[in-house]
């Protein structure tokens, strides 16, 4: 069948071998016990940083945000418009957080925003591997205290190659996006024998940087994840995708199943219970080159005037079912509406997994699609079953209710006849239509001159907004290096151990600025004529113009069952 | 056939009521079952990416005396999903187990599948059928018509070949399912479950069957 191809290799597996084998090249092995680690991990804890930020003392635990507070203490309290505290910031929903999952069945700190304070636990280096510009921060470096501001002149340019791979403990190569297992498996065998060698001395091995390339490993038991890159992405976010490809595969078979398996047979070929699966890795993997949202955690709205939203919420929230818990219209990979069940939370990371499933298959198109799926921030251990179908046959509409019994199939559908019903009454039905038919908003609407794209993402309601892709950046290679660029930028702002609060950068097509606060998160790209003083002045204006804009934008008034 | 077109819903279905029928689908991975299915229900041939989890459609078939409304269960042949099959062929009326004529592996896989099925139903309860897709390949056919038909003989199954592609003989298998499946609730005696479209809302509240066995199982 045509979807279990891999895709052909860009990258032979010798190139990647050839670093690996030769055991000359790597000059010095930098380990330490774990123990003493753990002692300068805590001490890196963010929410030892910047405890005085006046902002925050008043901001309630439940207004949540996909960020844990601890973490935002660590910006600085002279924001570019001190009114804008979390939970006030455009965009910032009236309820609590739709998103957030107070109960995560692991604390979300754990992962993907900043669960890589760990990741200098061992680091193997090639001391003349030059080319690698960011240099690795050691363990017990001097703390910076927090924040500060950069402003740097130069190319910033990322090298496309990456590949991605990654193995079952005991070896066997499961999925690859380069090339195949098979030509992969000597290469494989030297990483996990590396892997194994550390680990016997109760260490854990999380990079290699040699010759410009990056090694990364992700162990989440029983999977090594291993991802080998030469662009600029930082380690973090190599571990970042690395992490969603593993959720990804978490999401089709719980990890109760994963351990279970592994736990009888050792060996198993896991490749058996991916197979048809591939081209939900391969598309994720694409999404996580092209979709600010997986970088900043956060998704996008359709938008759609508040009225009209409103009405398809009520009317979403109105065909509930017992054993419903999430009710999701998506128009392609934007969120029209989201109602949830009281109290549960949905992870955006979930919300992703959801939409990259139903974004690379066709399969829903047809009949109502009913399957199980683990939301692995949810849960780890169970499956969900969700009811996947499109409000009409090439409509770009999609409705997923998540439901907790799996018998529960004519109740949802049932749901779902009587969503529609209703909807199609309403005039916002139409409006929804009109909303489809213009894809975005050009950046011009916004009105100011030299900035060519931005984004922006409220902290406390999980959502971002972005307009179209201008010209300069509408083909495919130059839409990733936009993102490769924005990559750049976040990976700054949240550096584990430096993180800034403002960047501007003048790179040889474009201007970049970064600014981050305890509400929000603002990238923007500027034609290369502009000025540092213009680009500072234009946050101002674009911050009104979202504020002007938000009941638009953002969904502000979360619904729940 | 007469009733060639079985996507026509006839005008007198509208006030009259359909009894309903559960179907389930199986078969490997690739062999055509969506494809089969989407045939059944629309008459149309797209390529189309692998069953996640299970697809329902459905289809009305009228039959001279009777009319019959499919609810068609396209299960996903991917390995993972095997453990939710069973929630799909329990009650099921009809059950076709798919293969691909040109993938040998795939008429193996069916005859395992003949095999579990075979613990959950009763011989003469449930219509079987066997289908060998994807006719409109035959340079490329590695089970011939004979090893098929005389599989189904053995195990008294209804066998056909067709081409979810070319729509060959896909609307003379849902036919055949259908008078079968027709015949044996009539000499059981036993009726299966109205449905109607106005009333589906009630039918779905209050002391209603099970959900997935909602027809009134002829099975155990
Ligand atoms: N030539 C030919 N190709 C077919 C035929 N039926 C299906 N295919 C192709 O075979 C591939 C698999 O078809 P599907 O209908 O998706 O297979 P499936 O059995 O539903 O597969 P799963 O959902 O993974 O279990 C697709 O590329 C179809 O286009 C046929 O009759 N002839
Ligand atoms: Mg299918």
């Amino acid at each position: 069948m045509s979807s279990s191809k891999l895709l052909p290799g860009t990258y032979t597996a010798t190139s990647v071998t050839a670093f690996l084998l030769q055991p000359g090249q790597v000059k010095t092995i930098r380990a330490c016990p774990s123990t003493w680690i753990n002692e300068s991990v805590l001490s890196l804890e963010p929410g030892t940083v910047m405890e005085a930020d006046v902002h925050n003392k008043s901001v309630p635990l439940e207004n949540g945000s996909l960020a844990p507070i601890d973490r935002l203490r660590r910006e600085r309290s002279d924001s570019p418009t001190p009114g804008l505290v979390e939970g006030t910031e455009p965009g910032a929903g009236q309820d609590s957080a739709m998103f957030v999952h107070a109960q995560s069945f692991e604390d979300l700190t754990a992962d993907a925003e900043q669960g890589q304070e760990e990741e200098e636990e061992e680091e193997v280096r090639e001391e003349e591997g030059g080319g690698d510009s960011e240099r690795t921060p050691e363990i017990g470096e001097p703390k910076n205290e927090g924040g500060g501001s950069e402003e740097t002149q130069g190319p910033c340019s990322k090298e496309e190659e990456e590949e991605e791979e990654e193995g079952g403990e005991a070896g066997k190569p499961i999925y690859s996006r380069y090339g195949t297992e098979e030509a992969l498996s000597s290469t494989m065998g030297v990483m996990m024998a590396l892997v194994s060698f550390v680990e016997a001395e109760k260490n854990i091995i999380r990079s290699i940087h040699a010759e410009g390339y990056k090694v990364v490993f992700l162990r989440k038991s029983p999977l090594v994840l291993v991802g080998v890159s030469r662009t600029r992405q930082s380690e973090r976010e190599l571990t970042r995708e690395l992490l969603y490809i593993y959720y990804q595969i978490i999401s089709l078979l719980t990890l109760t199943q994963l351990n279970h398996i592994f736990q009888h047979k050792q060996n198993y070929d896991l490749r058996r219970l991916l197979a048809g699966s591939e081209h939900l890795t391969d598309n994720l993997l694409r999404l996580l080159d092209q979709d600010p949202g997986l970088l900043l955690s956060a998704v996008t709205c359709l938008p759609l005037p508040s009225s009209s939203r409103d009405v398809i919420s009520s009317s979403l929230q109105a065909a509930r079912a017992k054993s419903l818990v999430f009710s999701i219209l998506l128009a392609g990979s934007r969120l029209v509406t989201l109602v949830r069940k009281k109290d549960q939370f949905l992870h955006h990371m979930d919300l992703h997994l959801l939409f990259n499933l139903v974004g690379s298959s066709s399969a829903f198109r047809e009949g109502e699609g009913w399957t199980p799926i683990c939301l692995p921030k949810f849960n780890t251990a169970g499956f969900f079953h969700a009811h996947i179908s499109y409000l009409e046959p090439a409509s770009e509409l999609c409705l997923i209710l998540v439901s907790t019994d799996r018998e529960d199939f004519f109740n949802l559908s049932d749901c779902k006849r009587r969503f529609l019903e209703r909807l199609r009454r309403r005039s916002a039905y139409q409006a929804l239509h009109e909303a489809l038919q213009a894809p975005s908003y050009p950046v011009s609407q916004v009105g100011i001159p030299d900035l060519r794209h931005f984004v922006y993402k409220s902290k406390s309601s999980g959502l971002y907004t972005s307009p179209e892709i201008p010209v300069p950046y509408q083909s495919e290679e130059e839409q990733e290096r936009l993102m490769g660029l924005y990559q750049y930028l976040h990976s700054r702002m949240h550096h584990p151990i430096r993180p800034l609060r403002s960047i501007y950068r003048c790179a040889e097509k474009e201007n970049l600025l970064a600014w981050v606060t305890s509400g929000f998160e603002l990238y923007l790209c500027f034609s290369p004529l502009g000025t540092k003083a213009l680009a500072v002045s234009a946050i101002n204006k674009l911050l009104k113009w979202i504020r002007k804009e938000e009941d638009r934008l953002f969904i502000l008034s979360p619904q729940t069952y | 056939m007469a009733e060639k077109k079985v996507g026509s819903r006839r005008e007198f279905l509208g006030k009259a009521s359909a009894l309903r029928v559960k179907m389930v689908i199986l078969g490997s991975s690739g062999v055509g079952k969506s494809s089969l299915a989407l045939r059944f229900s629309k008459d149309e041939f797209k390529n189309s990416s692998p069953t996640v989890g299970c697809a329902y459609l459905t289809q009305v078939v009228c039959l001279h005396d009777v009319t019959l409304r499919f609810e068609i269960w396209d299960t996903a042949g991917q390995e993972k999903y095997h453990s939710v099959t069973p929630l799909y062929y329990r009650g099921a009326h009809a059950a076709l187990v798919v293969y691909d004529i040109s993938k040998r592996e795939s008429f193996v896989r069916a005859q395992l599948w003949l095999r579990e099925l075979e613990k959950h139903y009763i011989p003469g309860e449930t219509v079987v059928g066997l289908v060998g897709n994807k006719t409109d390949l035959p340079n490329i056919r590695q089970v011939s018509l004979q090893e098929g038909q005389s599989l189904a003989e053995s195990k008294g199954l209804v066998f056909m070949e067709t081409s979810a592609k070319s729509g060959e003989q896909t609307s003379e298998l849902l036919l055949n399912i259908a008078h079968r499946v027709n015949q044996r609730t009539m000499d059981k005696d036993r009726d299966l479950t109205e449905w109607r479209e106005a009333e589906c809302v009630e039918l779905y509240q209050g002391n209603r069957p099970h959900p997935l066995t909602a027809c009134c199982p002829i099975g155990p």
